[in-house]
């Protein structure tokens, strides 16, 4: 191994402090006994108590959750459809404008494919809630799912749907059983990926809102605007801990499932 | 048919082709890959396709499996005309080059995949599983995923696989050309085995021209999506039509020259000042007069160090050249006209007792069969 010099040292350490010593803070402020949240007054754990009692949080909560699961599932499915067409499509006329413009919504400000959606939903007459939510989610992380499973098609040997075709398989069936199964993993990652954008998304959600209802970030963000409580610290604590450990493990496992596969296609191919 | 008339349906008049390819051409784009082939195979057949990489081997197959439509001509199996009929709906099995198992499934699984789409009762899947696990060995492999096989197991899965829907065709493109070469050998009798058991008719796929003769009842060469010949594989390398099946199949010495004599099955070749013209048989498309090339395979031509009066066929040279092979020895004859002939001589006596070596004067002599005369053109590659 290589000895680790100071400096890697000292930039490891910056990095790692401008990252995290907020957070350090705000986890460590949610055990405050006091109101004021600059002040330490002791050990407590109050705040948790009273978050829970606090309906106007809880449906926050549940309003994003529910979005979350509704818009990566349907981001997923559109996701994966635009993957297999611009991997599989061959050559067909527009293609190239196709794929820039499954692309184009990464790189897309969010301010704008938000007021796009909202002028769309008015056009329309669709009344702003939580469909109007999840129909905008669904439609900015599909092009993050399409990223992730066209990757994996990329690396697919076609030469198996062919095989699955030759042994009387429907090009439908040869997606289901022979396709979907292998890069089962890569489209568990991008719905995973589209669920935690959803969770973490304020700007476009609170374009698309309605009144009735309200996820947690924009809820989070209007309450901070009256001054930051105590119970901020406990729900953003919360939140901190399940996406660590929730997304971490999820994502180091389908990232162990893909390499997996990967591997036994190449074997089983080879 | 009797067991002892050879199986030569080709020949039959009366015999009904289970393929038959009429004026087929394929496009991709501007590029022509296959070239108006027209062919016939019949059932029961071991057919081989053999050509260069490039010359459209794996394309006339796919369109055989109906992975790719022709562009002009007309494709029949068993009568039917295959335009427009997509793969799952032929009684057309094929093994894919790559093999295409599908990791995420057993053998067993592999091996009922398509059984499972036909229409058969679970408890003949099974019986029909397991007679395919027999015929290629496999039983204690039944529960591995295909990465835990081994390359040889996994060719045979394959085989299996495609075997399994108990196809009318069955086609493998290039199917052992991942395995080493005495796997190969032993696999080659193995499908022949396979091939004589089960009855289906084969089409295989190789750019091994040893493979082609082993196995195949008949040969196609290809080249450049034509079809040069279509032979049974002595006749492909005793009477090649053209210089490049006869380079393309095995070792053989060409000499240049001009037809000076032409009746029947005999030819002569005027090929250099003060020799005798070189006698052979006459292959097709040759006109006295004309340039033309005489062939000849290194291992009939016999070398002496006394000249062999008795035979027509005689030149004079030195040897330049001795590539032992241990079982037989290759010499390379330096012509006074600066022609290389190679003879090819078995090693019936050890090394050390050879009495011919580097720079010996010597001759080469064959009989007036042994070779053929050929029209010039088409390089051997
Ligand atoms: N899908 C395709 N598109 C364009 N050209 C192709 C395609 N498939 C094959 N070809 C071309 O057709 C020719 C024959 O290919 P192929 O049948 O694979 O040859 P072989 O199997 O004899 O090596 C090659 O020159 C190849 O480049
Ligand atoms: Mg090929």
């Amino acid at each position: 191994m290589r000895k680790t010099s100071w400096f890697n040292v000292v930039s490891l350490t910056t990095g790692f402090a401008f990252l995290y010593i907020p957070i350090i803070i705000l986890v460590i402020f949610s055990f405050n006994k006091s109101k004021l949240v600059t002040v330490w007054a002791g050990f407590s754990t109050k705040w948790y108590g009273e978050l829970l009692s606090n309906e106007a949080f809880l449906d926050a909560a549940w309003v994003t959750l529910r979005v979350g699961l509704w818009s990566s599932t349907i981001a997923t499915v559109l996701g994966t459809m635009a993957a297999l067409v611009m991997v599989r499509g061959g050559r067909f006329f527009g293609r190239t404008l196709f794929t820039g413009m499954i692309y184009a919504p990464l790189v897309m400000p969010e301010v704008i494919t938000g007021l796009s959606l909202l002028l769309l939903f008015i056009a329309i007459g669709l009344d702003r809630g939580a469909t109007t939510i999840v129909l905008a989610h669904a439609t900015f992380s599909m092009c993050y799912v399409s990223v992730v499973v066209s990757s994996r098609l990329s690396t697919f040997d076609q030469s198996l749907e062919e095989a699955a075709l030759d042994l009387g398989c429907t090009a439908f069936d040869a997606f289901k059983s022979v396709t979907l199964p292998i890069i089962a993993p890569a489209v568990a990652s991008g719905w995973l990926l589209a669920f935690t954008l959803s969770l973490d998304d304020l700007v476009i959600a609170s374009f698309t809102a309605g009144p009735s209802s309200t996820t947690l970030p924009i809820k989070i963000y209007s309450s901070v605007r009256l001054g930051v409580s105590p119970e901020i610290n406990a729900l953003s604590s919360i939140i901190i801990g399940l996406v660590t450990i929730g997304v971490l493990t999820a994502s180091i496992a389908s990232k162990r499932a893909i390499r997996r596969q990967q591997i036994e296609e190449r074997r089983a191919i080879g | 048919m009797s067991n002892n008339t050879p199986f030569a349906p080709w020949n039959d008049e009366a015999a009904v082709p289970l393929i038959q390819f009429d004026g087929v051409s394929k496009k991709y784009g501007d590029f022509l890959a296959i070239d108006n082939i027209d062919l016939k195979i019949y059932p029961r057949e071991f057919f081989a396709l053999l050509g260069p990489s490039g010359c459209g081997k794996t394309t006339l197959m796919r369109m055989l499996a109906g992975f790719e439509e022709a562009s002009a001509g007309k494709i029949t199996i068993d009568n039917k005309d295959m335009a427009g009929i997509p793969p799952n709906k032929r009684a057309v099995n094929m093994m894919f080059q790559s093999y295409a198992l599908f990791p995420h499934l057993n053998v067993v699984d592999n091996l009922a995949f398509g059984l499972k789409r036909s229409r058969m009762a679970k408890s003949e899947i099974d019986g029909r599983v397991e007679e395919m696990l027999r015929l290629v060995q496999l039983q204690k492999f039944a529960k591995r995923k295909p990465h835990q096989l081994s390359g040889g197991q996994r060719q045979r899965v394959a085989l299996a696989r495609a075997l399994a829907k108990a196809p009318k065709l069955l086609l493998l493109d290039e199917p052992l050309g991942a395995l080493d070469k005495k796997l190969r050998e032993e696999t080659q009798f193995e499908l022949m085995d396979i091939q004589e058991k089960t009855g289906t008719t084969f089409v295989i796929v190789t750019h091994d021209q040893e493979e082609a003769m082993t196995v195949a009842s008949r040969i196609a060469v290809m080249d450049h999506g034509k079809l040069v010949q279509i032979d049974t594989p002595d006749r492909v390398y005793e009477n090649p039509n053209s210089i490049y099946v006869a380079g393309f199949i095995g070792d053989v010495n060409i000499i240049e020259g001009r037809v000076s004599h032409l009746a029947g099955e005999e030819a002569q070749l005027c090929w250099a000042e003060g020799t005798s013209d070189i006698r052979g048989m006459a292959g097709p498309k040759i006109q006295k007069g004309e340039e033309a090339a005489f062939a000849v395979r290194p291992e009939k031509v016999a070398l002496s160090v006394q000249e062999p009066i008795e035979r027509n066929n005689r030149v004079a040279g030195r040897v330049e050249d001795i590539a032992y092979l241990g079982n037989m020895s290759t010499y390379y004859v330096r012509l006074e006209n600066g022609n290389l002939i190679k003879s090819q001589v078995a090693n019936d006596r050890r090394i050390s007792r050879r009495s011919v070596t580097w720079n010996d004067q010597v001759w080469l002599s064959w009989s007036d069969t042994a070779g053929i005369v050929l029209p010039s053109g088409g390089n051997p590659s």
